[in-house]
C-alpha cells in the first residue's frame, strides 16, 4: 500500500490525476465521434451514390483497420498534416500538436465509426409510418426531426451507444503509446521506477473496471430515462 | 505521395502479416476452448462455478487488452516461484505472452457470445430429444452444440474480426508483427500516409475475407 501513498512517497495522487485524463480523454472522444455521426449518418443514409460511399468508407476502414494503426498515422502524421494547411495560409514554422488533442482525435475517429453505425442502426428501425404521418401533419423536416425521430432513435441507440462508450474507455489506453499521461502510461512509469510491473498493471486493470462499472451504473440510469413509455 | 516505398515496404509488411496470422489462428483456436468451456460453466447451477465463469468474463471484457498483456508479459515475471518453473519457458516468449493475453481475452467474448446462443436454444429442440429417449449428452452434443454453433456465427465473425485487430498491440510488447513493422517504417522514414494505406489495405484485405467466409457459413448452415 505504501506505493499507493499520497505526495512524493508514492504513486497514488499521480494514478488519481492520470484516471481523471483517462475520464477527460474518453469524453473529448466520443465527443468528437458524435460530430464525425453527425456527418456520417445521414452520408451513409444518404440515396446519392457517392456520399453513400463515403459514408462507407469511412465505417468499413476505420472498423477494419486495428485502433493502433490509426493512433500511429495520427500522431506520426498529425502534425505534419496541420503544418501543410498552415503552410497554404503562410505559416511556415514547426507546430507541435499537443499529444491530448491527437489522442482524443484519433480515438474520436474510432468512436465515431461506431456511432454512426449505431445511428444508422436506430434510425432506419424507425417506423416508416412516422414519417408518413409527420407528412400529412404538414411538419416541417427540423420539427420532424427533433421532435419525432429523435426520442424514437435515442431510446434505440441509448443502450448501443453504452457499448460504444466501453469501447471508447477501453481504447484510450492505446493512446499511452503517444506519451499522453492516462493510466497506462502512468502505471508505465510507476512500473519501470520501482520495479514493480505486477501490482502497477494489476492496478490498472481495477481502475478500468472500476470506471467501466461506474459509467455502466450511469448508462443504465440514462436508459431507463429514455424507456420512459414503453 | 511516394509510390517507391509503398512498392518497397509491401513485401516486408506482407511477411510481419503472417505472424499477425500466425497470432491470431492461435489465440481464436485457444479462445474457442476457453469460451466454450466457460460458457459451459455460466450455465452450470452450481452457484460458485457460475460466478466464477461471470468474474473471468467480466474482468477480461471490462479492462483493455493493452492492461491484460502487459500484466502477462511485465507482471508475472516478477513472481518468483513463474520464474523458477518450467512455466517460465513459456512466460518468458512475447509471442507466448502474447497468444496467452489473446486467448483469454477473446475467449472471455466468445463465452459471453456462446452462453446467449445456448440460452436462445428452443426449448422444444430439447424437449423434442428427452421424449425420444435421448440422453442428455447426446442431446447436448449432437442438438445444443450444433445449434448454439449456427447461431453464435454472426456475432462469432465479429469477435474474430475485433480479435484480427487486437493482434496489433503484440507489437507493444516487441514483436514484429503487421503494425509493429508498420510502425518501424512509418518512424524511419516518416511516411505514415503511405505506410497506413498499405498495412490498413492489408487488414482491410484479411477483414473482407473472413466477413465473406463468415457469410458463406451462415448460409451453409442455416435452416
Amino acid at each position: 500500500m505504501d506505493l499507493l501513498a499520497l505526495g512524493n512517497n508514492g504513486w497514488g495522487d499521480e494514478l488519481f490525476f492520470a484516471t481523471l485524463m483517462t475520464i477527460a480523454v474518453s469524453i473529448t472522444a466520443m465527443i468528437i465521434g458524435f460530430c464525425f455521426a453527425l456527418i456520417f449518418t445521414p452520408l451513409k443514409l444518404s440515396k446519392n451514390k457517392f456520399l453513400n460511399f463515403l459514408g462507407n468508407s469511412y465505417t468499413t476502414i476505420i472498423r477494419g483497420v486495428p485502433e493502433l494503426l490509426v493512433i500511429y498515422l495520427l500522431f506520426f502524421g498529425g502534425s505534419g498534416a496541420v503544418m501543410y494547411v498552415a503552410s497554404i495560409f503562410g505559416y511556415n514554422k514547426y507546430i507541435e500538436i499537443n499529444a491530448f488533442i491527437t489522442g482524443s482525435f484519433a480515438i474520436g475517429i474510432i468512436s465515431g465509426a461506431y456511432s454512426t453505425e449505431v445511428f444508422r442502426g436506430a434510425i432506419q428501425s424507425i417506423d416508416k409510418g412516422q414519417f408518413e404521418a409527420s407528412k400529412v401533419l404538414g411538419l416541417k423536416k427540423p420539427i420532424y426531426f427533433l421532435k419525432v425521430i429523435m426520442p424514437q432513435m435515442l431510446r434505440l441507440a441509448v443502450p448501443n451507444l453504452s457499448n460504444v462508450w466501453q469501447i471508447t474507455l477501453k481504447d484510450t489506453s492505446l493512446i499511452s503509446v503517444t506519451g499522453l499521461v492516462e493510466i497506462m502510461r502512468q502505471s508505465y512509469i510507476a512500473a519501470g521506477s520501482t520495479r514493480d510491473p505486477l501490482f502497477f498493471y494489476s492496478f490498472a486493470a481495477v481502475l478500468y473496471l472500476l470506471l467501466t462499472f461506474l459509467s455502466m451504473k450511469l448508462i443504465n440510469r440514462l436508459e431507463n430515462k429514455y424507456r420512459r413509455g414503453y | 505521395m511516394d509510390l517507391d516505398l509503398m512498392v518497397s515496404s509491401f513485401p516486408k509488411l506482407l511477411n510481419a502479416t503472417l505472424v499477425t496470422l500466425k497470432l491470431l489462428s492461435f489465440s481464436l483456436i485457444f479462445g474457442l476452448i476457453l469460451g466454450l468451456f466457460f460458457a459451459i460453466l455460466r450455465l452450470n447451477k452450481n452457484i460458485f462455478l457460475n460466478k466464477f465463469s461471470y468474474f473471468y468474463s467480466y474482468v477480461f471484457r471490462g479492462t483493455p487488452l493493452l492492461v491484460q498483456i502487459f500484466i502477462i508479459y511485465f507482471g508475472l515475471g516478477q513472481i518468483e516461484f513463474l520464474r523458477s518453473s518450467f512455466i517460465w519457458i513459456i512466460l518468458k516468449e512475447p509471442y507466448w505472452c502474447a497468444i496467452i493475453a489473446f486467448s483469454l481475452n477473446t475467449g472471455a467474448y466468445t463465452s459471453e457470445i456462446l452462453r446467449s446462443a445456448f440460452e436462445t436454444i428452443n426449448k422444444g429442440f430439447i424437449e423434442a430429444g428427452d421424449s425420444l429417449g435421448i440422453s442428455k449428452k447426446i442431446i447436448f452434443y449432437k442438438i445444443q452444440i450444433p445449434i448454439a454453433i449456427r447461431q453464435s456465427l454472426p456475432a462469432y465473425g465479429n469477435e474474430i474480426i475485433l480479435m484480427l485487430k487486437g493482434t496489433s498491440l503484440a507489437s507493444t510488447v516487441t514483436l514484429m508483427d503487421l503494425t509493429g513493422v508498420a510502425k518501424y517504417i512509418i518512424s524511419t522514414t516518416f511516411k505514415p500516409i503511405e505506410v497506413f494505406i498499405v498495412a490498413g489495405g492489408i487488414y482491410l484485405f484479411m477483414t473482407f475475407i473472413i466477413h465473406n467466409f463468415i457469410r458463406y457459413l451462415e448460409k451453409k448452415y442455416s435452416y
